[in-house]
């Protein structure tokens, strides 16, 4: 179902909204395109006219300045128009006033919807009803897929480490609630990498995880020992609230990155986490800031990754 | 200049000598050749010896800024511009074969984005019929005369090399 409404009869790319379907040789494409757009930040005027008349709306239902940031970035950075509508859910407003907003904006000739909503799928149902000529990004949905974040992540990995075959990567945090994280681990299968782990606390691990295709541990000892790539979640603080947890501390205490536990990982394990960032509870100051750190260089490839998934949609690149 | 009499060294040193007296004429400070890729960045190459110019070279890939992206697309693995800013810079701006106009047309305005040029002289090595844009080059190697249903290529880079092809009509 992703795969056939995401690309179209001609095979091209039409939505981008999950990680699920896509094989090899797209994830690749995205990565390649991506290369390519990377030089542009070096220029002087910061643009290529890829999508000139082309309008791209944000439109979030909820709230995140990072990403929608780094979409506005790219959009503007291949010229297209951009709005960006941050749009208050409702209890009440899901399938028929999520679909009133979007033929509007529609009518008003709109190419692009880059969709960031609390409920799973609402991306998915978005692009079942566009026009044809309009395209869907998904920017994150419930607990789905947040894909362009998965795929920078993945570009991030490759320009350190080349070969994803030979790497275990271990993810480690809240994996129940993180739709990042279900997103990258379908994109590290799908590139092949040897070994995906998941290393979480029992109660923030989703029911028969093993499915996806991970190893499971609940010891951060254990889940570093070799790993090529670290991937540390970010825990929502209201989490604890909800009797998931029992303190920030504790977390930290057993599951928080440290300098000490990150001697168990190999000498080279670069240290990720796709912000933002809570200090002393996922990871140490020292760890997020140290050598082996990528963070920030995730935030920039960011805007390479939003630039080729837009101009691959709206079929400025040969898909 | 007929097709079967195309050599390449013969077409480099015409173009490089037009090229230097240009430089002279126009007083050129320090130039900057940049070679659009592929063709002209390999032309470049022999030119930045032949004219002595220590200058590192500039290389330009226009595929962001072709005009007819919308209808062929483009090749996902573009390799990007090499190229220092060309504010208040003299650019030699070098391509393999001048044909609709349409790469330099785009070249310029990719320079642009790179900073305000001073002043931008065009070499090309081989000029041939069929320009679509008001554009034309400074110095040229050699000219051709092709039909509609013919293209000229350049491969290379080592040998370089002229061929001559005819293509089906769309």
């Amino acid at each position: 179902m992703s795969r056939t409404l995401q690309l179209d009869a001609g095979g091209r790319l039409r939505h981008f909204l999950t990680i699920e379907g896509l094989g090899r040789d797209w994830l690749e494409r995205i990565m390649d395109t991506a290369e390519s757009f990377e030089s542009v930040a070096a220029q002087k005027v910061k643009k290529v006219p890829l999508l000139r008349g082309k309008t791209v709306v944000n439109l979030f239902f909820e709230t995140s300045t990072r990403t929608r940031t780094t979409f506005e970035l790219a959009a503007k950075r291949l010229s297209a128009d951009v709005l960006n509508i941050n749009v208050a859910v409702s209890a009440t407003a899901k399938g028929e006033s999520l679909l009133d907003t979007v033929r509007n904006l529609e009518a008003m000739g709109v190419d692009m919807f880059v969709v960031r909503h609390a409920e799973s799928g609402a991306a998915h149902f978005i692009a079942r009803h566009v026009a044809p000529h309009v395209s869907v990004v998904n920017a994150g949905d419930g607990r789905h897929a947040h894909p362009t974040q998965a795929m920078l992540d993945m570009f991030t990995i490759r320009r350190h480490k080349r070969d994803f075959s030979r790497l275990t990567v271990a993810i480690v945090g809240d994996i129940l609630h993180s739709r990042v994280a279900r997103s990258q681990i379908h994109a590290l299968n799908t590139l092949g990498a040897r070994e995906v782990r998941v290393v979480a606390p029992r109660t923030l691990l989703p029911v028969a995880v093993e499915r996806l295709g991970v190893r499971v541990c609940h010891d951060l000892d254990a889940g570093l020992e070799d790993v090529d790539v670290v991937i540390m979640l970010r825990l929502q603080k209201e989490r604890m609230q909800g009797a998931l947890l029992p303190s920030e501390r504790e977390f930290y205490r057993c599951f928080g990155l440290t300098a000490a536990r990150l001697r168990q990982a190999r000498p080279d394990c670069l240290v990720m986490h796709p912000g933002p960032i809570n200090r002393g509870v996922e990871i140490a100051s020292e760890v997020a800031d140290g050598s082996r750190s990528v963070i920030l260089e995730q935030v920039g490839h960011g805007i390479a990754i939003r630039m080729a998934v837009m101009a691959l949609a709206l079929g400025a690149v040969q898909g | 200049m007929s097709a079967e009499s195309l050599d390449i060294d013969t077409l480099l040193q015409n173009l490089a000598d037009c090229l230097r007296r240009q430089i002279e004429t126009r007083g050129l400070h320090d130039p900057l050749l940049v070679g659009i890729h592929t063709g002209g960045v390999w032309i470049a190459e022999r030119l930045r010896e032949r004219l002595g110019i220590d200058t590192p070279l500039g290389r330009l890939n226009i595929a962001f800024y072709r005009d007819d992206f919308s209808r062929i697309g483009m090749h996902p693995q573009v390799r990007p511009s090499q190229l220092p800013s060309t504010e208040n810079r003299d650019v030699i701006l070098i391509d393999d074969v001048l044909y609709t106009g349409r790469t330099i047309r785009a070249a310029l305005n990719e320079l642009f984005d790179y900073g305000r040029p001073r002043q931008v002289i065009l070499g090309v090595l081989i000029e041939r019929d069929g320009r679509e844009l008001p554009i034309q080059p400074d110095c040229v190697g050699g000219r051709v005369s092709l039909g509609p249903d013919q293209r000229i290529k350049l491969t290379g880079p080592d040998p370089l090399k002229l061929e001559i092809h005819t293509v089906e009509a769309p």
